[in-house]
């Protein structure tokens, strides 16, 4: 309850500031832009624009989720959440506003994807589903810890993506092969070791994350 | 009324390998005002962080004792109310938003009634719907208080209370704090000698530089 009053409150700055949710919406749009440019009116293999779809949501993952504790720290409010709430409740406010901006991001992601190009077609939609439900989930509690390191760190710009990319490699490499599945049809049994690697993944980055937070929060 | 008290034992900082203070063994009880003295760049602001536990000593302990059983860090944030310059509210909600946020989030019930007083002795309640970006410094300080003493906290810990208040405002800190004296530990870090006039009980930080 105490966390969800803080992703309440996060919200709440977000709407007024806006300061995340443009960040992303415009490194989106111009990042497909992009893309499209470059393709023009070639067609581009199924497997390419899957491997596209992860490369646009690892970075725009890159360029907003930092906030959830980079804000904090340039407004100078971490003293006062320090004072109000004990680490696990702060970890876990932030973590639930991250999901909530993953899981939007990377849905807008995923709509303009299969409306803007003609490969984008997936033929197994329930694996499809599970690979972007627990990858989101993993791309949210990397970044929130990852986050809260390097709001202690004084270039937090360019050491966000630099940290993020070892710890999310496993995770984007597994969801790449995982697209590729449901792009060819593959029926789930035959996908359980991704998806039990991509569970696995997910399980030990929250466990190690509220184990390490105590530490970053604390100076 | 609880029984309050802070325990330091054997407390040394270190920022990189510039020595803060050395070697501090002290205990601080309820209904006493003590005062943290010492030149700038003593260590006051860094002594009162690590009595709320916000930083983590370089050696020693701090025990926050309530009827002599000791409190779990996890849940010391809502015993300490905390004052401090580099202290900050959110600038994009208005006064009574942010009481309101801070309440939810310590997982206690907003209380209208003793938010209004609270704003209403600090000179706020007709601005308590106003975004805090367009306060003057004075009146975001003045807020602070509020914020300090909204959750009935039993210990209080004013780190330069009466920076940047007018002279109202010192004296509303001032009634405050003998008010508030006999039912709470209150810890005053400052190097002003009308703020240090009001405790009973004063650590010198310099005494600890070279121990």
């Amino acid at each position: 309850m105490k966390s969800y009053s803080l992703y309440k409150k996060d919200w709440q700055s977000e709407l007024r500031t806006r300061y995340a949710i443009n960040a992303l919406s415009m490194f989106i749009l111009v990042t497909i832009s992009v893309i499209m440019f470059s393709i023009g009116s070639e067609k581009i293999s199924e497997y390419l624009t899957g491997g596209l779809l992860w490369v646009v949501i690892f970075f725009s993952a890159m360029s907003g989720l930092s906030r959830a504790f980079v804000s904090e720290e340039e407004r100078g409010t971490t003293l006062t959440l320090q004072l109000i709430a004990s680490p696990s409740t702060i970890f876990s406010g932030k973590l639930l506003f991250n999901i909530v901006l993953v899981f939007l991001m990377n849905i807008a992601i995923t709509i303009l994807f299969s409306i803007l190009f003609e490969s984008f077609v997936i033929n197994n939609l329930q694996l499809f589903l599970i690979a972007f439900l627990f990858g989101n989930f993993g791309i949210a509690i990397s970044s929130t810890i990852i986050a809260a390191i390097i709001s202690k760190a004084s270039s937090k710009g360019t050491l966000y993506p630099v940290l993020s990319f070892p710890i999310l490699l496993p995770l984007i490499l597994t969801l790449l092969e995982l697209t590729k599945y449901s792009m060819d049809g593959k029926p789930i049994e035959k996908s359980f070791v991704e998806i039990a690697v991509l569970i696995s993944y997910d399980v030990i980055m929250l466990t190690a994350s509220y184990l390490l937070f105590d530490f970053i929060w604390k100076d | 009324m609880t029984n309050y008290s802070i325990e330091v034992q054997n407390l040394v900082k270190f920022f990189g390998r510039r020595l803060i203070f050395n070697d501090i063994n002290y205990s601080f009880n309820s209904s006493t005002v003590y005062g943290i003295s010492g030149p700038n760049g003593s260590g006051k602001s860094t002594f009162v962080k690590i009595l709320s536990c916000i930083i983590s000593p370089t050696k020693g302990k701090v025990v926050h004792k309530a009827d002599n059983k000791i409190i779990e860090e996890e849940k010391l944030h809502n015993h300490i109310g905390f004052v401090s310059p580099y202290l900050f509210l959110y600038d994009e909600f208005t006064a009574e938003e942010n009481l309101i946020h801070f309440s939810k989030i310590r997982g206690k019930i907003f209380e209208q009634e003793y938010s209004n007083f609270l704003l209403n002795e600090f000179n706020l309640l007709e601005r308590k719907n106003d975004q805090i970006k367009g306060y003057s410094s004075g009146m975001k300080q003045r807020l602070k208080f509020v914020f300090a003493l909204l959750h009935n906290p039993e210990v209080l810990i004013f780190d330069e209370p009466t920076s940047n208040l007018d002279n109202n405002g010192k004296e509303k800190v001032y009634e405050f704090i003998n008010k508030l004296k006999k039912e709470k530990l209150i810890i005053i870090a400052s190097n002003e000698d009308t703020d240090l006039s009001y405790c009973e009980k004063i650590l010198e930080l310099e005494k600890y530089k070279n121990k």
